[in-house]
Parts: C-alpha cells; structure tokens; sequence
C-alpha cells in the first residue's frame, strides 16, 4: 500500500491539470467531481499509505519514494524524492481530510460563484502543492511546495479580482510572505554549501555530526530558516498580510489561512527541528517571537468589528503558542496543536461563512445577533469550535494541546516563567474574544434574519469537524512522534486552565450580563485609544507603508524614465557641440585658414623653444 | 557541415522571402516559416546526436584568410548547443508572432528577422574571433533596420542609440582580439585567431587586464549590464509591436554566452582579479533591473528592465569559477530567454487589441481574456523566479555556485527575489485585475495566439521540472574548459618564468 504514496501529491495535481485545461468546457457538476474528487482521491491514497505505514515494524517506520532527478549539478542533486515518515503522516493525514472536508463544503457554498471552475482549479493546485511540502524529503523540493502554497494564496486571495482591495490584499500576501521565502532561501545556500547535501535527513544527520551546539553556523541557518517561518506562519514581524488575506473566499481562508499553510512554518521547524537542537539562541528567538505575536493578536483579535478578522488575528495568535511550543523544544506538542486548531479553526471560519452566507454577505459583528435559534445547526458546531478555541476543559480538543503548550513554557527543558506568563495571559484573552465573537453573533437581540439554511454538504462538513473539535485528548499524535513527556506539576496545569475559564466568564459577564458595560469601556478615551490602536494590529501597517513601501515607490517613479541616460545624452549633446564648434570653422575664406596655419604654426614654434 | 547549414538556411530562406514577398506576402512569411522550422530541426538533430568523444557535438572547419591564421571553424558544444536551439525556436515563434502584426514589406521584413537570427547562430557557433566579430557586427544591420523601419513613433533615434552603442562596443572588442592574436604570434611564431588555439595564450599581466576589459565591456554592452544598458529599453519599446524582433533578435542574449565563452577562458588570470567588480556590477544589475521593472509603464520597457535583471546573474556566474554556477548561467540564458519572449508577445497581443502598450491604460481583463491572463501570469512568475519554473532552476544554481566564495554577493543578488516579486504582481494586477477600463469587446488568444503562449509555456515548465536537459550536455564540456583554463594559467606561470 505504501507504493501508493506518490497519488497523494498526484491526484489534486491531475485534478488542477484537468481543470486548467478544459474548464471552460466542463459543466458545473463535472467541475465538482473533479475538484472534490481528486482530493478523495488524495484522501483515499493516504488512508492505504497509513494502514502500509503501521503494517511496519514499529522501529524503523520510515518511507521514502523517489520519483526521478530534478536539479542536479555539481554536489547538488536534488531529487523528487517523498519521504514519509510519523510527522510527515500526521501532516498529509490533516492535509488530506481537512482539505476534503473543505471542499466538499465548497461544492455547495461556492455553486453560485462565476469561476467555480478557476476556484476548484486554483484549490487542487494548492492541495497538491501543499502535500509535496510535507512529504518533501529533499529540501529544495519542499521549498517548491513552499513557493507552490504561496502562489495559490496569492490567487485565491485575490479570487474576486475585480474589486481593487482583493487584488491589492493578494499583493500584499504574496510580496510580505516572499521576503521571509528569500531568507529561507539563503537559509537554504548555508546549508546546502556546508553539507554538501539537500536530503533532509542526511542533512540534519550531518549537521549533528559536524556543529556543536551553539555553532554560530547552525544559528545561522536556524534562524534563516525560522524567518522563512514567520512569512509564511504570520509571525512578527511579518504578520501583516494575514489579515487582508481574509479578502478570499471563506473556504480558501478556513484551509490556507488557518488549517495548512499558515502552519506550514511550524511544520518546517518541526521537520528541522535538530537543527534547532543545536542552535538554542534561534530557538529562544522562536519561542519570544511566539509569545509576543499571541498577545499582539490575541489582543487584536479583541477589538474586531468583521468576524473573519477576528478569526484571522485568533490564528495568528494560536500559530503563535506553537512556535512557542517549537522555542522550548516540545515540537510535539506544536504538531499537537496544529492538529487540533486545523479541526476546530477550519470549522470556525466554515460556520462562519455559513452565517456571511445566510446574512447576504454580512461581516460586521455589530449588525449580527440572535442567530441561535435561526441558525441551530450552525450555532452548536460554532460553538463546539469556539470551546475548542477558548480552551473549554475536559471536552475539548483545544484544552489538551494548550495545556501542553503551556506546560511546556513552564517546565520544557528550554522554558521559563515569562513565556508561561504570556502563554496564560494569552489564554485568558483567547477565551474573551471568543466568548465576544459567540455571544455578538448568536445571543441578544437579532438585527437580520438569515436568508439560507445550510444543505446538506456544508452541514455534513460542519457536523464532522465539530465532532472532532469536542473529541478530547484522542486527536493527540505524540504517541506516534515520539520525544519527552512533559511532567508540569498539576498546580501549574491548574493555572492555566483557570486563565482559559477567567477569560469565558469575562466575556459572558461583558457581552451577555452587561453588554452596556462592555460599550462604555470601549468609549471610554483610553478604551477608544486602545481600540484604535489593536483594530490596525498595532500599527504595523501603518509603520511599513512608511518605511518599505512608499521610499520604494517614490525611488522607482523617481528612476523611471532611466537617470543613467544622463550621462549618455549628456555625451550626446556635448558632440553635437563639438560639431557645431568645428563647422563654425569651415568658412571658405583662404585668408582665414592662412592666418590660422600661421597663428597655428607661430604657437607650435613657440612650445618647442621654451621647452 | 550540419552546423553551416544551420546558419545558412535563415540566409537562404530569409533572401527567397524577399525575393518572393515582391508578389506576395503570405508566401514570404510560408518560406521564412518553412526555413525556420527547418532550420529548428536542424539544430535539435545536432544536439540530439550527443556530444563525440572530444566534447565537441559538431565541428566544422576550412580555411578563410590562411595567411592570418582565420577560417571558418564551426562548433558546438553543451554551452552552445542549448542556445542554437533556443535561437531557431524562437525565430520560428517570431515568425509567427509577425503573421499578422507586419503590413507593409513583408518580404524585406522577413529577411532582415532570419537574417538576424542567421547571425545569431553564427556568434554562437564560431569557434574564429575574426568570424565571431563578423557575425557580432552582422547582427547589428538587420536589427537597425527591423527597428528603423518597422518600429514605434520614435524608431529612429532608438535604432541608432542600439547601432551606436553596439557599433563602439564590438570595435573595442576587435582591437583586443587583434591584440591577443599578436600576443600569439609573439610566443609561438604564427598568427592565429582560433578560439581554440588562442586558449592558453601568454600574456603579461598588465595587457591581458586591458584586452580582458575591452572584451568585457563590449559584452556588457549587449549583456547588458548596469550602467550600460541604457539602450535596450529603447530598443525594446520601440521595436515592432508585434514582438517578433525582440523575441528573434534580442532575447537570446549572445552577450551573455560571449561572456561565458571569452572572458574566463581567454583571460583566466586577469578575469580572477576583476571579480569583485563584475559581481558588483551584476548585483546592482539584479536589483535596480527588478526595481526598475516596478516602474514601468510600456509592458515591453517592463520585460526589458526584467530580462536585465536575469543577465546580473550571468556576470554572478561567470566570475564565480565555479561549475555550478556555469551550469547554472547557461539555464538562466534559455529560461530568462524564454519568459522575456513570452512578455514580449503578450505585449504584442495587449496592443494589437488595445492600441496601447501602456498597461495602466488597462485592468480587469481576466474575465474576457482568461487565456491571456493565464499565459501573463506563467511568464511573470517564470521572470520571478518561481520554483518549478524554468528561471528558477538557472538562478538557484547560480547563487549556489556564488555562495561558495563570495557570500554577500549571493545574499545580496537574493534580494532580487523580493524586488522580482514586487514587479510580477504589479504586472499582474495592473492588467488584469481591478475593475475594467477599456470596456470594448475583446477577444482572447486565437489559436495561432494560442499556440505560441503553450509553446513557450510548455518550454518553460518543462526545463523547470527537468532542467537536466540543458545541464547535463554541458557538464562534461564545461568540465574540459575548465581543465583548459587551469593548463592555460600553468602555461602562462611557466612562461613568465621563463
């Protein structure tokens, strides 16, 4: 069955092809067999591939399949090589079935969109680019997947192209996330220069051997690749794009900006994670740049009128406990959490756009209200996300994998107490702008009624995730990956948990007992300061338009027309000059050139004796 | 003899489409087709016949002015081979781009583009200096005329800036070929202008420096490179709308293989010496290329301004010693040619439908030209180098190559990535994005249309996914001038030992 590995990658990539070529003459029925089927297909492929994965002895699990040549010159010989190993199932595990699930929820939700078929295509093509990322065994072609994901959220992003703020929230993702591609990239020279290979695994094997902890090297490259990991993870400080990615359509936004690819940089740290090993100063780094973005977004993410952005400053920051997870060496725990936020943030963003749908295209928070009783299926899978988001104890998914995180911060052989604190504070605002998002969209006073029920797809989809998102601790893949338990002392655990339950009753108390309240604070002049400066995400944009983007706009309008032409015209016109000058000359008197031979002849006579 | 015929059947075909174009137009552009299609064959059966034991896939050679040691030796090898073919795949797409764009003299149109094609191949085939500079300065003519003639409202001063920059260049060029001759004769007693012979030639070090930087300059001129690039945007812009003259006579960048095939192995030493200063230049060109590509206007200024960009990663290259790197640069030669096509002929399709160039005058066309939007937007990302395409595989292998020796030129050419991406969007949204301006009724590619973007898109994606098929001819024959080179440095120690 593991043979069957390469139809992982392959089925969504002949999807795409066959959508690309003939989509304008399929029919909107075919479109959706071919979109949704290939990524079953996918699914199908990876269920075999798993059950031939555990039919292995337990000891050497590991699985590798090559698939040909593709750059190789001098040392170098990258190849199409698949490596499948626990982390790396886990990953195509999630892929997969999230994928699937989202788009069998957009064969229904997207029906009455024109590009269906430019839709379905640009979604195979990133499934497809997204599973070679995380079966890449070669570095290089992870980096293709790498670049593949980036390519398609900067298409689906700007899905809707014809409003300009679509396409300018497109660019915007595409250019930010590619500057931490280019780091990655050098990342990537370092490495390939010092090892001599692009396999990850005799890379890292090599690194072990030749670095000794701290090498300023294995920094080096550590935190080159970790910067490739902030662009794509939205991390600080290249943060910025994510929330304008919400201009995609909401599928597009529940698999790539919160169940995969934002991920994809946690999963690089994991997959290098012996790097890492060696270089302590870069996973630090990590673990700070982390806690700082779960307390910048958390604290966003509470200030948000459009329910999307909510969701996407409430990624970021989940995103954010992994890296601090990937800081303190517990990558377990990190994957730990990316399996469960996968499960109940697509779910989130998939009911909310079931509520965007059924209000006529409604993103304000403020203009929602009552949907409890109008909206019950989506309502209680909603809120079986949200518990698991705000970490609701016992039941839900989220509680297990931030427990770990935080216990980790706390007790991990590279935590401390600060990172722990952030964690619980981040915890506590989690829960409160969860708690604001559930009671502002599905209690108080209803504002509209919804025009659409959800049919039997996208209510499926919502069903399953949210069954998975109340599954407790089972979701839990470390059994599979293996490294250390972590034993935080139970008062420590108690903390933490008691942080997530402050923040639940805050926000019932705010938004349900008092919502007047929660309204003066808001107006209140420190409270509208505050709000002003969290709604931009703390002023991000505002500090790079000023200094990235418009100097580099005035430099180029400036060189425009080409400044170097200067110094060539100026050639030009001093010639036409000398010409001039010289023709002026040219009379056709006789005794002007008599007299000139003379003066000229006098002067020359006149040089030779003074010297 | 293979290999004259490559370089005679665009004369032919280009004189009988001439001499036919009198009567009619469709038969010129059918014998210019027919010629190039041959022509194309031609050179796949030459590369495909696999390199002989000397390295060398084909060789030709008979006596030209024998009392100067000139005749007309032909040869490819792995760095020219991929190039031979690129040049007739790409004059044939010209000719197709041109079907309907050229009007008026089509018969002297079409001998003027295969005649420019014809020089092409000669550059990249000579194995003489004397018929290199030949076939250099031959270039030039049709080109002048392609554009003098058939060109944009200000053809003329355009035309001659590109004669007058290529004229002055190729002069310097040929005092130092004169030069290393005489230097030849000098050690070993006869005059010869044989690349092959002239390999290893002794030179004292202050001359070869100074022959080194008149060839080098005379390439970073048609390279270009930054700051002496100034004419090719010109060029570009006002070249025939079309884009049959920029894809057949200025994409394939024979300053760019002149590079890789004079400076290093002629000048070994004194090129070593010139490295910080050719990598800098290449480093700026990467950069202020891909910035000034952001700010351009006119599609065809833009694809000029990018393919500058792509041609700092051959000077990167070439001074890098390194076997990656070449192999690398030989990549960025096809695939920077290619996505440079590709744009130029969607700025031919852009203004046959709109009249304009100008891509802010445009917006919103995805809906009515999705074909078009597709093909634009698998160029631009070729130019910025995405994985998977062509491009990248060339400009990978480069940095590679660089990194080893000189780290911060390769950090610093890495940069480009961001600047590259910066422009491709824009690009792409600017033209196809946002809401429509131009409201009139538009059609997408037509099937002549068509085939050319699948053409070049297949070219590019299949390089990108297997870009063993242009490495790996090179390798063994990059491998013996490598070993040439470091004979010729022991010759040239042994010498000034002496």
């Amino acid at each position: 069955m593991l043979e069957l590995l390469w139809l992982v990658p392959l089925a969504p990539l002949g999807g795409f092809l066959i959508l690309a070529v003939a989509r304008a003459r399929l029919g909107r029925r075919a479109v959706a067999t071919v979109g949704v089927g290939s990524a079953g297909v996918a699914l199908a492929a990876a269920g075999a591939v798993a059950a031939g994965f555990f039919a292995l002895p337990a000891a050497g699990r590991v699985y590798e399949q090559n698939l040909g040549t593709w750059i190789s010159a001098g040392d170098l010989a990258a190849r199409f090589v698949l490596h499948l190993d626990a982390l790396a199932l886990v990953m195509m595990a999630v892929v997969t079935l999230v994928g699937f699930l989202i788009l069998l929820y957009s064969a229904e939700s997207m029906a009455g969109d024109e590009g269906y078929a430019r839709f379905f295509c640009y979604m195979n093509l990133f499934v497809a680019s997204m599973l070679v990322l995380v079966l890449a065994g070669d570095l290089l072609l992870l980096y293709l997947g790498w670049e593949g994901v980036g390519l398609c959220s900067y298409l689906l992003i700007g899905f809707w192209y014809r409003e300009p703020a679509n396409a300018r929230a497109a660019k915007k993702a595409f250019i930010v996330t590619r500057v931490g591609d280019a780091a990655l990239l050098v990342g990537l020279l370092v490495l390939f220069t010092q090892m001599g290979t692009s396999d990850i695994g005799g890379l890292l094997a090599r690194a072990a051997e030749r670095w000794p902890t701290g090498s300023s090297v294995a920094t080096l490259a550590a935190l080159l690749l970790l910067a490739g990991a902030v662009g794509k993870s939205a991390q600080l400080p290249l943060q910025v794009w994510l929330p304008d990615a919400m201009a995609g359509p909401t599928p597009v936004s529940a698999l790539i900006h919160a169940a995969t690819m934002v991920t994809a940089g946690v999963y690089l740290l994991s997959r290098m994670h012996g790097l890492f090993a060696l270089a302590p100063a870069a996973a630090t780094v990590t673990a700070v740049i982390g806690a700082a973005t779960l307390l910048l977004a958390g604290t966003s993410a509470l200030v948000q009128r459009d329910l999307k952005r909510v969701l996407a400053y409430s990624t970021m920051s989940q995103v954010g406990y992994m890296f601090v997870a990937l800081g303190v060496g517990a990558w377990g725990a990190a994957i730990f959490h990316f399996v469960t936020h996968a499960v109940f943030k697509s779910l989130l963003f998939l009911a909310a756009g079931a509520v965007i749908a059924a209000l006529g295209e409604e993103h304000d928070l403020f203009k929602m209200g009552g949907l409890r009783q109008r909206l019950p299926l989506v309502f209680w899978t909603f809120l079986a996300g949200a518990a698991s988001l705000a970490a609701l104890p016992l039941v839900t998914a989220g509680f297990y994998s931030k427990e770990e995180i935080l216990a980790a911060a706390w007790a991990g052989p590279a935590g401390g107490r600060w990172l722990w604190a952030a964690g619980a504070v981040g915890a506590a605002v989690t829960a409160l702008y969860t708690g604001r998002m559930v009671f502002l969209v599905f209690f108080g006073t209803a504002k509209r009624e919804p025009s659409q029920q959800p049919g039997w797809a996208m209510a499926t989809v919502l069903v399953i995730l949210a069954a998975l998102s109340v599954s407790g601790w089972w979701l839990d893949p470390r059994w599979l990956l293996g490294g250390t338990e972590i034993a935080a002392t139970l008062p420590v655990r108690l903390a933490g948990t008691a942080a997530a339950l402050a923040g639940i009753v805050l926000a019932w108390y705010f938004y349900l007992r008092r919502p007047a309240l929660a309204a003066r604070v808001a107006q209140s002049r420190a409270g509208a300061a505050l709000g002003r400066w969290w709604i931009g995400g703390w002023g991000f944009d505002w500090l790079y338009n000023f200094i990235f983007v418009r100097p580099y706009v005035w430099l180029t309008q400036l060189g425009r027309d080409e400044l170097l032409d200067g110094p060539f015209r100026t050639l030009g016109r001093t010639l036409d000059l000398a010409h001039a000058g010289m023709s002026w000359t040219v009379t056709g008197r006789v005794r002007w050139y008599a007299a000139a031979l003379a003066a000229g002849a006098i002067a020359a006579i006149a040089v030779a004796v003074w010297r | 003899m293979i290999l004259g015929w490559i370089i005679f059947l665009p004369l032919l075909g280009g004189a009988a489409a001439w001499i036919a174009g009198r009567r009619s137009a469709g038969a010129a552009r059918t014998l210019a087709l027919v010629a190039m299609a041959l022509d194309l064959a031609l050179a796949v059966a030459a590369w495909s016949g696999g390199a002989g034991a000397s390295g060398w896939f084909a060789e030709f050679q008979c006596p030209w002015l024998p009392q100067f040691g000139i005749s007309v030796h032909l040869g490819m090898d792995g760095a020219s081979a991929p190039l031979v073919v690129l040049a007739a795949f790409l004059g044939l797409l010209a000719v197709g781009v041109s079907w309907r764009g050229i009007g008026e003299r089509v018969g002297f149109f079409h001998f003027n583009l295969l005649w420019a094609v014809a020089a092409t191949q000669a550059i990249l085939l000579s194995l003489d200096l004397v018929l290199f500079y030949v076939a250099w300065e031959a270039l030039l003519v049709p080109l002048y005329f392609l554009i003098a003639v058939w060109g944009g409202p200000r053809r003329g001063p355009a035309a001659l800036k590109m004669f007058i920059f290529g004229q002055a260049s190729a002069v310097l060029m040929l005092v130092a070929f004169i030069a290393l001759a005489i230097s030849h004769q000098r050690a070993v007693g006869s005059y010869t202008f044989d690349y092959l012979k002239l390999l290893g030639t002794p030179v004292a070090g202050a001359a070869a420096f100074w022959m080194m930087l008149a060839v080098f300059v005379a390439l970073a001129v048609k390279l270009p490179a930054v700051p002496l690039h100034v004419w090719l945007p010109d060029a570009h812009e006002q070249a025939p709308a079309s884009g049959g003259v920029d894809i057949a006579g200025l994409a394939v960048k024979v300053g760019a293989y002149g590079m890789l095939r004079l400076v290093v192995p002629l000048f070994p030493a004194a090129a070593r010496d010139f490295t910080p200063v050719a990598m800098t230049l290449g480093v700026i060109g990467i950069l202020y290329g891909a910035t000034m590509a952001f700010a351009q206007r006119d599609l065809k200024r833009l694809a000029a301004y990018s393919s500058i960009s792509h041609m700092g990663f051959i000077l990167l290259a070439v001074f890098a010693f390194d076997q990656t790197a070449l192999q690398g640069a030989v990549l960025v030669m096809v695939a920077s040619a290619l996505s440079a096509a590709g744009l130029f002929f969607m700025a031919g399709v852009l203004e046959r439908r709109f009249g304009t160039r100008n891509i802010e005058a445009l917006g919103g066309l995805w809906s009515a030209m999705p074909r078009a939007g597709a093909a634009t937007l698998i160029f631009a990302l070729a130019a910025m180098g995405l994985p998977g395409l062509a491009n990248f595989a060339g400009e990978f292998l480069v940095l590679l190559g660089t990194y080893r020796e000189h780290p911060v030129f390769a950090v610093l050419a890495a940069l480009g990535m961001i600047a590259s991406v910066i422009y491709a969007v824009r690009l792409m949204g600017v033209i196809f994005h946002g809401p429509r301006k131009d409201e009139r009724p538009v059609k997408d590619l037509s099937w002549r249309e068509g085939a050319i973007a699948a053409a070049l898109v297949a070219a590019l994606v299949w390089i990108g996914i297997h870009p063993g098929v242009i490495t790996a001819n090179g390798k063994q024959n990059f491998t013996a001038a490598a070993a040439n080179n470091a004979s010729a440095l022991h010759d040239s120690n042994t010498e000034g030992g002496r």
